[in-house]
């Protein structure tokens, strides 16, 4: 039986205490790194556009993201007249507590040994537990969830401002948000069937025996970069920001946000964007597990994962810098004709591959039996379309036909 | 109570920081921000002239089709997952029945291309 | 142990409150989109309740389909047709006695069945956990069929779909 450690069996007083301390630690780390996250875009695309970026508040900029938080907090809070007040001032909770909990499952430290479930603890008040918020047994799912109502943050903004842009831009982000959603949890299937187990900390254990127990094959290659892919379009990151298009939308769904409520989705945004990060180096790169020097047994779990949580950032970074944006067409054909074809395939098809590797199936009858059906699928498909085009053409006369 | 009960438990006090947060910004900023409301401050923006006719606009119908592609492929995910936990114990057998409920729903999302609604113009 | 099934009980309580509260105001309020928030709250309850009585899958489907999509897309169709942010006072039909009579009923019946099917027995104390792997091995082995049978329903949903969008 998984799961945490701590709260098997009875409960005592240190117990909620440790539970506390780590809600603590994560909530703290969060805003910390959203702070930095903002820093770290700002300095570093300058630096790709050969600019100089913020450099005024405090070392090399550093305080420029508090600087600008503290003027959010002074600035007059606008509301359209037709706006719905109740629902306008509920979206931006919705965003930012969403942005949150998805944070709640990534294991950010432990020391995870060689694929042991039961290993990746930390001594926390003399307490072993594992070092993240929560670890439900079916906790990857929590992150379908988050994002999931983090739809509802959009839509709701946009439609309760009472205005066209937000409402244009609210339906535009959502339908973006489901049609790559989709495709997030096919890709989170893929590493489901890998490691054999819902629990992101048991995902992170199963991998943990260096970078050669990365799932490669299994994960690696095709559900990784669909699910890189989705995750910058879930986040709108270029080159999917056709939410905020200024050009056609102004600023989308938040346009009629000001003050510090703006502040709440673009807090959330950022958030978003580390929480991805993370979830992603938990499910494809081993988490906080790495080699662990001088002992220091509390300090490279946690150095590893704030590692590989950079890389992504720059990643995301770099994509922004570098990615023009997609058009509305382009984005809906790679989610809805690419990436979730891709992975239903694949799915099938890497199930396939390891039952033929265990010798459960012989190959050759396998595939002409696949070729047989997929030829008769195909055939009585076309059929099927052209009976139905036949048929559509008998009952439109021509004249009947320009609107379509 | 058991450990899961605990667990969302810890995740439900995690979000109630986070909604505490967010009260507790809104409620900062409430007390230091001005407050000076008039007409013009309260229209909707509709890059700089006056709004024209009401609140409301009309968006294509198509994005309903991708709402409900959404469901499907979401109920398929909730079913794949039991699925992919027991690979091993299912064998042949569950691939063969995976096969033939993925590609029912990869038959709709043919229909669906093949009809052009997914194709944006 | 005794505290932490009375803990278990409040709990309950003020999920079971909040998922009542929600539902009439569901059904009273005048604006469709308040109406639908008030429906996710109502889920979202169950969803609690589920984790409650440790049923991990069932909640997670309840939040990732119901609200997650069933209520986004209710959401789509009443943003793609009319929803004015100011309200529509004739949401109430004049036929609201005979709906509360039909109502008030059905609680009634259903209030009976689990009373009489149930009557005093206890929940264990420790529960059974019957997590994902258990609710697979139903899947594919009773309801092989029912699984399969859905993948076609959807498929009818999605057709109905397309047919009603397209002007063809």
């Amino acid at each position: 039986m998984s799961g945490d450690p701590l709260l098997r069996g009875t409960i005592d007083f240190v117990d909620v205490l440790v539970v506390l301390f780590k809600v603590g630690i994560a909530f703290g780390f969060l805003l910390v790194a959203t702070m930095f996250m903002v820093w770290f875009e700002r300095k570093l695309i300058s630096d790709m556009q050969n600019r100089i970026g913020p450099n005024v508040a405090g070392p090399w900029g550093i305080l420029q993201t508090l600087a600008d938080g503290l003027k959010f907090f002074f600035k007059e809070d606008l509301r359209p007249r037709e706006a719905d007040s109740l629902v306008f001032r509920l979206a931006p909770y919705l965003s930012v507590v969403t942005a949150f909990v998805a944070f709640a499952i990534v294991p950010v430290g432990g020391v995870f040994k060689d694929g042991d479930p039961t290993s990746g603890t930390v001594s926390l008040f003399g307490k072993e537990t594992y070092l993240q918020v929560a670890d439900p047994p079916m906790g990857i799912l929590l992150l379908l969830a988050a994002s999931s109502i983090a739809v509802y943050g959009i839509m709701l903004a946009g439609w309760s401002s009472g205005s066209k842009y937000p409402l244009l831009g609210a339906v535009r982000a959502s339908a973006q948000a489901i049609s790559y959603e989709a495709a997030l949890g096919m890709a989170v299937v893929a590493v489901v069937i890998a490691a054999g187990s819902l629990s992101t900390h048991d995902i992170v254990a199963a991998q943990s025996g260096g970078y050669r127990s990365w799932y490669w094959f299994a994960t690696g290659l095709i559900p990784f970069v669909v699910f890189f892919i989705a995750a910058t379009a879930e986040l709108n990151r270029p080159p999917f920001d056709l939410v905020e298009a200024e050009q056609e939308l102004v600023g989308g769904f938040h346009t009629e946000y000001s003050s510090i409520r703006f502040a709440m989705f673009f807090l959330a945004e950022f958030m978003n964007v580390i929480t991805m990060s993370a979830i992603m180096v938990t499910l494809f790169f081993g988490g906080p597990a790495g080699p662990i020097f001088f002992g220091l047994d509390w300090l490279f779990p946690t150095l590893w994962f704030f590692g590989k949580v950079l890389v992504f950032l720059f990643v995301f970074v770099w994509f922004r810098a570098t990615l023009p944006r997609l058009r509305y067409d382009q984005l809906m054909n790679l989610g809805w004709k690419v990436l979730i074809p891709v992975m239903l395939g694949w799915l099938l098809v890497y199930r396939a591959i390891v039952l033929w590797r265990d010798d459960k199936i012989d190959p050759i009858p396998t595939i002409i039996v696949g070729s047989i059906i997929a030829i008769v699928c195909t055939a009585l498909l076309t059929a099927a379309f052209s009976a139905g085009d036949r048929a559509f053409e008998r009952e439109n006369t021509p004249s009947d036909r320009e609107g379509s | 109570m058991s450990e899961l009960v605990r667990s969302y438990l810890t995740v439900a006090i995690f979000a109630a920081a986070a909604v505490g947060l967010v009260g507790l910004l809104l409620g900062i900023s409430r007390i230091l921000r001005p407050q000076r409301p008039s007409v013009s401050k309260q229209m909707a923006y509709e890059s700089g002239v006056d709004p024209e006719g009401g609140d409301w606009a009309q968006s294509q119908i198509r994005y309903y089709v991708f709402a409900v592609l959404f469901v499907i492929f979401d109920v398929e995910a909730v079913f794949i997952f039991p699925w992919a936990v027991r690979l091993e114990v299912y064998g042949l057998f569950g691939l063969i029945e995976m096969f033939i409920f993925i590609a029912i729903l990869a038959l709709g999302l043919g229909y669906a291309w093949r009809k052009g609604v997914l194709r944006w113009v | 142990m005794l505290s932490v099934l009375v803990a278990q009980n409040i709990a309950f309580g003020i999920i079971a409150a909040i998922a009542c509260i929600s539902a009439v105001r569901m059904v009273t309020t005048q604006n469709v989109v308040h109406a639908a928030l008030y429906l996710v709250a109502v889920l979202a309850s169950l969803a609690a309740i589920y984790i409650l009585l440790v049923a991990e899958f069932v909640a997670t489907t309840q939040f990732l389909v119901y609200i997650g999509a069933v209520m986004v897309l209710f959401l789509f169709g009443v943003m793609l047709t009319r929803a004015p942010t100011t309200g529509d006072s004739r949401l109430t039909g004049d036929h609201w006695p005979i709906g509360l009579g039909v109502a008030v009923m059905l609680a009634g019946v259903l209030t009976y069945v689990v009373l009489d099917f149930f009557g005093s027995d206890q929940l264990p104390n420790d529960p059974i956990v019957f997590d994902t792997a258990d609710v697979g091995d139903s899947i594919f082995s009773t309801y092989l069929v029912p699984f399969e049978a859905v993948s076609v329903l959807l498929l009818a949903a999605l057709i109905g779909a397309i047919v009603l969008v397209r002007k063809d």
